[in-house]
């Protein structure tokens, strides 16, 4: 794996990951500010299950992925995030599996000298997690089971 | 044989999360692929017709005139929902 200025590949680090169990945002944003003294800001987006989407009730969500391919398109994502932004290191970490209401769902982490550019790449990264990830989620609701198609 | 992979609603709908696909040594394009699946599967051609399927070969996304070839991975992907 290539290193470019001091950043490894995002398996080495496990900066990158889909995981079934919950993840500590404490612990991944420390791992973040550790990556280098120069994180002048750490900026994040926690995704979380709420209850009630485009007028059901939601009891639970299940996700489903392509393994392999979801963990590829993650690194790719990461990988284009540090190359057109100006962070030092990022972390992308997906759950999978059932998942209560109020539990987490996705994190990304992002850590950078200056916060201007923390913020830009952290919106990017959701945006194109949710426009090229193979995941899938289905909702379960009082009317029975529902694979969501996310509208753009 | 190439292995082809059906996620979410589409696994649901066929009951199945794949097929295997013997190219019987000619070459195909991803779009005659389809074409056989489809045939095989008339579920999945309904699903199809919809047009929001996307496809993947050897998990990097593909056009229908890519050719496919022994040993591929192809996967058919509903639209995403991640995040």
């Amino acid at each position: 794996m290539e290193e470019v200025k001091g950043r490894k590949s995002s398996s080495l680090l496990e900066r990158v990951r889909i995981q079934e169990e919950d993840f500590s945002v404490e612990e991944e944003t420390r791992k973040i500010k550790e990556s280098s003294k120069r994180v002048g800001g750490v900026v994040s987006f926690l995704g979380t299950a709420r209850d009630f989407s485009k007028g059901r009730d939601i009891n639970k969500i299940d996700f489903e992925y392509y393994p392999g391919m979801a963990e590829k398109k993650l690194s790719e994502i990461r990988e284009q995030a540090l190359r057109d932004y100006d962070i030092i290191d990022l972390s992308i970490i997906h759950r999978v599996g059932p998942i209560q209401i109020g539990e987490n769902i996705v994190l990304i982490v992002v850590g950078a000298e200056h916060r201007k550019d923390a913020f830009r790449a952290c919106s990017w990264c959701i945006d194109e997690l949710k426009r090229i990830t193979p995941i899938w989620k289905k909702e379960t609701t009082p009317q029975g089971e529902v694979w969501v198609e996310e509208h753009p | 044989m190439v292995k082809v992979r059906f996620f979410a609603v589409l696994k649901k709908v066929v009951g199945r999360d794949g097929i295997d696909v013997d190219l019987h040594q000619q070459k195909l394009t991803l779009g005659q692929l389809l074409g056989q699946i489809e045939r095989e599967l008339p579920k999945v051609r309904d699903i199809l017709k919809e047009g929001k399927v996307l496809i993947s070969i050897n998990q990097e996304m593909a056009r229908e005139t890519d050719l496919v070839q022994d040993g591929d991975e192809v996967a058919l992907l509903p639209p995403f929902a991640g995040g």
